[in-house]
């Protein structure tokens, strides 16, 4: 009975945002802890950790957006689409027009808030399902990618190639290699752009009143128009960010692999969304945090780095232990918000 | 008088599909009578076929519209959409091969009549779709956010099965489903969709199905009320679309005698629930028209097959559908319909004064 | 006394589909005066505040404040003039803090100084005397403590008008009194306050004015001291209420020999809804009814008896046999009904037709697999279409299209089809017209000498006692006391409301 109480007290005192989180950080230090431990070698090294923020910085920016639309009661899954287009659209416009890599940019954030646009009018002002809205994205984006260029292709431009090569290596922290040279641990420039990010967008949704309505909005959309919001606005600008977002890491992917691809990003909407919800971003809207969405994308990438390094070589091991984490996830949500319900009532 | 009959016409669920239908047959009417033929001809086997565009259209969008069944159930009952269906019938498929061929890639003879096959596969279909439903009615998990589970792990799952390696059937026999039974002019898929639009007519007329179905999706609290348990209704749901993804999976198995994991039935939830969308059922849940599906599901694919006609590539057909799809949501949008409703009125009452000006003057 | 007008609303109309929820209504607020809008439900008092407040777009009619035309489209525009609203039904957001939820969608900073919002939110609510925390998630609050929250929030507002709309139902008597003190204080300050309320002592204790809306209709404005309760009532009531003075006497009591056999007993029943236990029994051929305030549990009583909500425990004999109510369906085997409060929510089912509707609880009884034929189900719908007098267009109308009334009694003709022997009928007179009022009152008097047992509630308390022949009277959630015979008066029912004194 007391235990009970003293439950019930617990899940009062801390708000649904940072109960997730703290699940998600725990769980995150547990899996790579438990690596270190029980797979040695890789995970001792600080590279494995930097190499995982190299491969995901896009991803990182991406389940950004996703997380705000999410919070904000929506969805998206138009992002991975649009990451393609703008690595094809820059890969071609570098390549093929030998352009210059500041227009490049230029450009993917255009592509970026051109979907936003479209698609946050049509869901805020003509309230049309986000779901279906961002599936014709996706088709679109899919689809125009094949359209600019069929073909994969390497890009040759040269101050793109510098760009890409260039290295922030990280003092302090590197490791020998096998003849005993030292290497130092580096991070890509994708991974700067991508936690600045992380860092402003967290700072919007924690001190701006647009970040915090994206949260009212989220939670009851009905009771926010009341208290004074432009629900619209508020859900409008949602979109209009998280498609910005995925222009941005679009082109940060565009950075990592340095090609364009009309196969590029496959199932990056999925791993967006998969991001959110094991970072504590909760489905019905209202409840998120950015730093648990990187923590999300994080968790995400460890695991099917364990799995590559257990010996499960075969690739389908990773597909199965994401849905189970995402599953288990889930699951924790459900049952969180089923226990707060309880402990309210009596 | 002859605006309410028009407004009866245009106000039918089934309106909207059959005049895409129309207007896609004008065009290709238009750009290549040759559109319509239907051509009498031989296999390779030997064995009289009907070949031609509307044949290819009806072969091919059999797939589609039996997975529009039991999708539009889903959405109907739960609000939301199964978006794992691809993936369920990678491992289906996948199920069934492991059946035929045993552990053995190439072997001689199948390993279990084909029959057996089938049932596992419909069984393994049932539990994906139980395990779907699970979470969508138990946990009350958001269906599209729900089945992201099998979405991302149903191909990895699938190439588990047979251990990555792609069998090949070699019976002959299995190749009858998706291809042509010899003597039988007319895709055996016709016939499979036929039986599964009368078993699903059949149910819908002897049981309470359907209204139980639409009562849970309108208002949950209320059908509960009235003594339905919305959890077992979203639940059955799940499992029926899981036996539809079993019946998909043996067409499209067969078609090829194996299987290709990270490709077979790849964005086929994206145009099944177009195809539920397209019928003008509302993807909210609620009220829908089974007939209206199916019929999406074939505009879907006479749209599809006109494109490739005008040597679109495959990939690109995406961007086109999209075009039709936001076109469509957009002019059936409730807020969108208001604006235009809005509009005319103002456009009417402006006509009106101005007559009413005239007359003072 | 012209230039101390601060409000002026004139010839609003607002048409829902089927409703016209206000006709050319007129009403006018002077600074410094605290101004009750009384009316019964569906009287149209919430779709005028809603009006004034932006929620809805008005479809005739002009608001002036201080003397100028103002066009107000969203709650935004009503805040940014300075008119701020405390809603009945909670309009906060569960997911953030209770600072925040006094303080968005407020000013123009940009940023959320959060050290400042929470020091200054601690403040007012100390201030208010509310138990709560400026860092505490709302949703972790009592329903009453988030009403006051939204009070302090509308009060913090520096509001030149200041709308209540039923904000006292949630809260207890010193909670009550502390509101009363800010608004005397509010008042003083000069700013117009409009009251809703439907605690008549509540409006005599702080109104200046009253102004009376019926069936969507401006009655009047008066002065309070030039207007005696019972007169309020009769105003609010019309007139025609005195045709039905006495409708019970107009049917026999049930009077056969089983009259005295118990259909539905309860013991110590309990559900998750948070009421006491309770003991409960109905008679073959008897109404009567659960009375109290809003609030009190009343529903929360029949919803258990249904299974409605989940049941805890307690022992429950129907017919004199044990039985084991879990859901809906139990109860409905067990030939229990049971219309629920809340129309929309819970009772009807939107899009679909008014057939479907009415035969909806038989059909689920006679099983899955045994659909009624299109000519059965016609018949059924015909024949209650017919028999309650439902005015729709057909048997095929979504019953959404319905008016409120119309769409009552298709919930009524579909537990009547399925002839039970216990019939539960919570508020089924709630925002309907007098006429189908008096219909449905003595539908109930007729089923009952027919005998069918039924449990009646009801807000309006003469509706009860020309209805039912014994009350169990609720406050807080617990059964407080039984009243029959002699004892059915409004006073002594008042009195066992209000408890000991």
């Amino acid at each position: 009975m007391d235990q009970k109480k003293l439950k019930g007290g617990i899940f009062n005192k801390i708000s649904d945002t940072n109960l997730l989180l703290v699940i998600t950080i725990v769980i995150f230090l547990l899996m790579y802890i438990g690596a270190i431990i029980f797979q040695g070698s890789g995970f001792k090294k600080p590279q494995m950790f930097f190499n995982i923020l190299n491969a995901n910085a896009a991803l990182i920016i991406t389940a950004c957006g996703m997380s705000i639309v999410m919070i904000s009661g929506g969805i998206d899954i138009s992002v991975g689409g649009v990451v393609a287009l703008v690595s094809m659209c820059c890969a071609v416009y570098l390549d093929k027009a030998n352009g210059n890599v500041w227009v490049s940019m230029l450009i993917a954030i255009g592509i970026g808030l051109a979907f936003g646009l479209v698609q946050g009018t049509l869901v805020a002002y003509f309230d049309i399902q986000p779901f279906i809205v961002s599936l014709a994205g996706m088709f679109f984006a899919r689809g125009m990618t094949t359209i600019v260029n069929t073909k994969p292709f390497n890009v040759q431009n040269q101050s793109f190639v510098k760009l890409k090569e260039t290295r922030i290596k990280i003092p302090g922290m590197g490791s020998y290699n096998k003849k005993g040279m030292y290497i130092p641990a580096y991070i890509e420039i994708g991974v700067v752009v991508a936690l600045v990010l992380v860092v402003i967008l967290f700072l919007v949704l924690r001190y701006t009143k647009l970040g915090r309505s994206f949260y009212a909005v989220g939670g009851n959309k009905q009771s926010a128009l009341m208290l004074g919001i432009n629900v619209r606005r508020t859900k409008f600008l949602s979109h209009m960010l998280c498609s910005l977002l995925a222009g941005i890491g679009g082109y940060v992917y565009f950075l990592n692999v340095g090609s364009g691809a009309a196969s590029h990003a496959s199932g990056m909407e999925m791993n967006a969304i998969a991001s959110s919800i094991i970072g504590g971003t909760m489905l019905t809207g209202g409840v998120g945090n950015l730093v648990g969405t990187l923590f999300g994308v994080l968790s995400l990438s460890t695991i099917q780095n364990i799995v590559a390094s257990a010996g499960l070589g075969e690739a389908w091991w990773t597909g199965i232990t994401i849905a189970a984490m995402l599953c288990l996830f889930l699951l924790i949500q459900s049952i969180v918000i089923r226990q707060k319900k309880r402990a309210l009532k009596t | 008088m002859n605006r309410s009959i028009f407004k009866k016409i245009t106000g039918n669920q089934l309106f909207i599909p059959i005049m895409a239908l129309l207007l896609l047959a004008v065009i290709n009417l238009i750009v290549d009578p040759g559109f319509f033929k239907v051509n009498l001809g031989t296999n390779n086997a030997g064995n009289p076929v009907l070949s031609g565009y509307l044949i290819t259209i009806l072969d091919y969008g059999s797939e589609l519209a039996i997975l529009a069944i039991g999708m539009t159930l889903v959405t109907a009952a739960s609000g939301g959409q199964d978006i794992s269906v691809g993936a369920t019938i990678a491992i289906a498929g996948s199920a069934m091969l492991r059946v035929l061929c045993g552990t053995n890639p190439r072997p001689d003879a199948i390993q279990a009549p084909i029959i057996v096959a089938f049932l596992v596969a419909c069984l393994v279909g049932m539990l994906c779709g139980a395990f779907n439903g699970a979470l969508v009615s138990v946990f009350k998990i958001q269906p599209m956010i729900a089945t992201l589970v099998l979405f991302t792990a149903g191909r990895s799952i699938a190439a588990w099965i047979n251990v990555n390696k792609l069998p090949i059937v070699p019976d002959p026999k299995f190749a009858y489903f998706g291809g042509f039974i010899p003597g039988i002019p007319i895709p055996t898929t016709v016939f499979i969709v036929i039986a599964c639009i009368i078993v699903i007519t059949l149910v819908l007329k002897f049981t309470n199905l359907g209204l139980y179905t639409q009562a849970v999706g309108i208002n949950e609290k209320s059908a509960r009320l009235n003594g339905i348990n919305p959890t077992f209704i979203k639940f059955l749901a799940f499992v029926i679309l899981g036996l539809c993804v079993a019946v998909a999976a043996l067409i499209k198995v067969s078609r090829l005698s194996t299987i290709n994991y990270s490709v077979i039935a790849k964005d086929i939830e994206m145009d099944a629930i177009l195809a539920v969308a397209l019928g003008g059922n509302a993807l909210s849940g609620g009220k829908f028209n089974m007939w209206a599906s199916i019929l999406g599901a074939y505009v879907i694919q006479f749209l599809t097959t006109t494109l490739y006609k005008f040597n679109v590539q495959s990939d690109a057909l995406a961007a086109y559908k999209a075009v039709v799809v936001i076109l469509l949501v957009f002019f059936s949008a409730p807020k969108v319909r208001e604006y235009i409703g809005d509009f005319f009125k103002k456009l009417k009452a402006g006509k009106a004064e101005k007559k009413e000006n005239k007359g003072e003057a | 006394m012209e230039n101390n007008r601060l409000l002026e609303m004139r010839g609003i109309d607002k048409t829902f589909p089927g409703v016209k929820a206000l006709q050319h209504v007129d009403f006018s607020l002077n600074k410094g005066e605290i101004h009750a809008l009384m009316g019964e439900n569906g009287a149209g008092k919430s779709t005028l505040i809603k009006v004034l407040t932006g929620v809805y777009t008005k479809d005739a009619g002009t608001i002036s404040l201080d003397g100028e035309n103002v066009s107000i489209h969203s709650p935004a525009d009503a805040q940014n003039l300075g008119i701020s609203t405390v809603y009945q039904e909670i309009t906060l957001c569960p997911n953030l803090t209770v600072a925040e939820n006094m303080y968005i969608g407020r000013g123009r900073d940009v940023i959320t100084n959060w050290k400042k919002m929470n020091a200054d939110a601690n403040k007012l609510l100390t201030k208010l005397d509310i138990p709560a925390k400026a860092t505490q998630q709302l949703a972790n609050c009592s329903i009453a403590v988030q009403q006051m929250v939204a009070i302090a929030r509308a009060v913090d507002m520096e509001c030149k008008v200041l709308i209540l709309d039923e904000p006292t139902s949630s809260l207890d008597e010193q909670e009550v009194e502390k509101l009363f003190g800010l608004m005397r204080d509010l008042k003083n300050l000069g700013v117009g306050i409009i009251f809703v309320t439907h605690f008549l002592d509540q409006v005599y204790e702080v109104c200046d004015k009253i102004t009376v809306l019926r069936d969507g209709q401006l009655v009047g404005e008066y002065e309070i001291k030039d207007l005696p309760r019972v007169q309020l009532v009769a105003k609010m009531l019309g007139k025609e209420m005195d045709d039905l003075s006495d409708i019970k006497g107009e049917r026999e009591a049930y009077h056969k020999e089983d009259a005295d056999t118990k259909i539905f007993e309860a013991e110590q029943l309990v559900s998750d809804a948070g009421i006491k236990p309770f003991d409960f029994y109905i008679k073959k051929g008897e109404v009567n009814g659960f009375t109290g305030l809003l609030g009190s549990g009343r529903s929360e009583c029949v919803r258990a008896i249904f299974g409605a909500d989940r049941v805890l425990g307690g022992h429950v004999k129907v017919n004199g046999e044990t039985a084991k109510i879990r859901a809906p369906r139990d109860a409905m085997k067990k030939g229990i009904a049971y219309l629920p409060e809340d129309r929309k929510v819970d009772g009807i089912i939107g899009d679909l037709s008014v057939r479907d509707n009415i035969i909806l609880a038989l059909q689920v009884m006679k099983g899955f697999f045994k659909p009624f034929s299109k000519a059965q189900a016609n018949a059924f719908a015909d024949e209650y279409i017919k028999k309650l007098s439902i005015k729709t267009a057909s048997a095929d109308t979504p019953i959404k299209s319905l008016s409120g009334g119309n769409q009552q009694k298709v919930i009524l003709a579909r537990w009547l089809l399925m002839h039970p022997e216990y019939l539960i009928l919570d508020e089924p007179t709630r925002g309907i017209d007098v006429g189908t009022k008096v219909d449905i009152q003595k539908l109930v008097l007729e089923l009952a000498s027919e005998g069918m047992s039924v449990t009646f509630i009801s807000s309006e308390t003469d509706e009860m006692l020309r209805t039912c022949s014994r009350l169990i009277v609720m406050r807080d959630r617990k059964v407080v006391g039984e009243l029959s015979g002699e004892d059915l008066t409004q006073s002594k029912i008042m009195s066992t409301i209000a408890g000991g004194e």
